[in-house]
């Protein structure tokens, strides 16, 4: 192994690493965000009494016993029929459009989405001492500031689609996808302010980053192995609402509603250009719920009190630094899928908000509690520290 | 008639926050996701036809297996969007106990792109000799394809119960004397 490796000089074998993980990004995300599509299909299906895609199945893979059947039914056919379908069909180009910024819009949309993807640690091992370390693309201590500030030029790709389509239905969803994206922004970012608060007190170094708020959620004890969905849940709670105007979901899907808007912001795309939305819009989901699930679901912790450290302890797998790391994988994809199925559960239960709805809530409600709720903490935090 | 002044009852703040109804809402689409499925997986299960059900056209045989259809052309007059053709003829000489019939189809064409599944056809014979079928789908390649000949038609309708023997009856009579049965 070291052969091919160790010869090649250390910047070079940094660009291969980086160009390495920024493949993983894609190879990871896409399949993902394809996944979660056909996921769509299925959970608005079965919430409607429906079966949902079943039908599609490659020749050879019918007469695999079982295993064959099943993925028929759970529509994994459908979804690569769908994949390939989008890849080739025709790529309309509207003549009206602004062509240039036309076809940059989608590739804008598509490069925050995955960008973000790297500062967020998906998993954790135990090395040789016993300390755990985070598996993650880039550690960067500005972690959920990164992921803040990059998710948030998404906006321009709905913006530059919108403006580009040159004509009122896309323009109308781009223009709304500001104003509710701004608006909820800001809930956003101070709803997870009295998290770090909680994390950064005195006397510690002080970090952002999203690994050290999931360890400060797997310390021993009664407070230190809370969740911060039990300590904070005001907190949680504006974050899940933001985080659903921020990814566009239902009930705040005014950038897309089909009742007024035709197709919002991708009313003149068609196959590959609109597909890339819609990974876009999916990784968009992915990564928000998995900062979700890292700030108040405690990360890879399989349950509350119950850190990895102490499961690996009882598995006897110590020694066996890949095992752990890919038992604390499954352990956080399981709940950010869960989150995912949560963002379908809820499209099919509350119907859209009206537009007014969407500005009174953020604006009136939303961000005076969250002020509230940063204030509140504030003097908790403050209380602690001072007796 | 009073009139009642209807007053809205101001929401409570649990009601204000939205919450407990979404809850709620979550638990009901919960309850659904999990209920037996409506869906008919179609070509696999098919529905049940209820009676009276009006399906493709087709012609009937009586219990004998003889040609009930004695061509009148009422139904090609009555159909609305004119998708019935009769070429009438006389009876095939291979019958002799109906050559008294007169008549019977040469060829009988519905034209299933035209045919509106009215039922007026069944209704105007006076023979009981067209009846709107449980069939329900009708596919084919080409438009010549959807035109049912008198020979599939037949085999689409098959044998009837029903025992009238209209004109067993009728020769019956004029053999005994009478004009009428």
């Amino acid at each position: 192994m070291c052969d091919l490796i160790c010869h090649i000089p250390p910047a070079v074998q940094d660009l291969l690493l980086s160009i390495l993980k920024g493949f993983a990004v894609i190879l990871v995300i896409f399949p993902i965000a394809g996944a979660s599509s056909m996921a769509e299909r299925k959970v608005s299906a079965w919430i409607q009494g429906r079966y949902g895609p079943n039908r599609a199945i490659v020749p050879w893979f019918a007469y695999v016993p079982f295993v064959g059947r099943f993925l028929q039914r759970l529509g994994v056919f459908n979804l690569m029929a769908d994949g390939g379908k989008l890849l080739f069909k025709e790529d309309p180009l509207p003549g009206h459009v602004k062509k240039f910024y036309f076809m940059l819009a989608p590739l804008v949309g598509l490069v925050p989405a995955f960008t973000t993807v790297t500062v967020v640690p998906f998993g954790a091992y135990l090395d040789r001492a016993g300390q755990v370390v985070p598996l993650m693309l880039a550690n960067v201590d500005v972690g959920i500031l990164a992921i803040f500030a990059v998710a948030s030029l998404g906006i321009y790709s709905m913006i530059l689609a919108g403006w580009a389509s040159n004509s009122k239905y896309p323009f109308l969803g781009s223009v709304r996808a500001s104003a509710q994206l701004v608006s909820y922004e800001l809930s956003l970012t101070l709803s997870v302010l009295p998290v770090f608060l909680w994390v950064n007190a005195p006397g510690t170094d002080a970090t952002l980053s999203l690994a050290r708020v999931v360890e400060f959620q797997s310390q021993p004890g009664l407070m230190g192995g809370m969740w911060f969905i039990f300590l904070m849940p005001v907190s949680a709670l504006i974050f899940l609402v933001a985080l659903f105007a921020e990814t566009n979901r239902l009930p705040f899907d005014m950038i897309e509603s089909e009742a007024d808007l035709v197709g919002g912001f991708h009313t003149e795309y068609g196959s590959f250009k609109w597909s890339l939305f819609f990974v876009a819009e999916y990784s968009h989901m992915v990564v928000g719920s998995a900062v979700f699930v890292l700030l108040f679901f405690g990360g890879w912790n399989p349950l509350p009190w119950l850190p990895l450290a102490t499961l690996t302890g009882w598995l006897h797998l110590q020694d066996w630094p890949v095992v752990v790391g890919a038992l604390s994988v499954v352990i956080f994809l399981v709940k950010v899928l869960a989150m995912i199925f949560f963002f379908m559960w809820v499209r099919w239960t509350v119907p859209r908000f009206r537009y007014d709805q969407v500005m009174k809530i953020g604006w009136q409600k939303l961000l005076p509690l969250a002020i509230g709720n940063l204030l509140f903490y504030l003097l908790v935090i403050g209380a602690i520290h001072a007796f | 008639m009073a009139v009642i002044t209807l007053h809205r009852k101001p929401l409570t703040f649990a009601e204000r926050t939205y919450l407990p109804q979404v809850a709620a809402g979550l638990w009901t689409t919960f309850k659904h996701l999990l209920r037996p499925k409506e869906t008919l997986e179609y070509p696999e299960q098919r529905p049940a036809i209820p009676p009276g059900y009006r399906g493709v056209p087709a012609l009937v045989k009586d219990p004998h297996g003889r040609e009930k259809c004695v061509s009148c052309q009422l139904c090609e007059f009555v159909c609305p969007p004119k998708a019935i053709r009769i070429t009438p003829g006389a009876v095939p000489a291979d019958q002799p106990e109906r050559t008294h019939v007169e008549k019977a189809p040469q060829e009988f064409e519905i034209d299933m792109l035209r045919c509106i599944y009215c039922g007026l056809c069944q209704e105007v014979c006076p023979e009981e000799a067209i009846f709107l079928q449980n069939q329900y789908s009708m596919t084919g390649y080409s438009r010549a394809e959807m035109v049912n000949n008198k020979e599939k038609l037949y085999a689409l309708g098959g044998t009837r119960p029903d025992a009238h023997y209209k004109w067993d009856k009728k020769k019956a009579a004029e053999s005994a004397g009478g004009a009428h049965h």
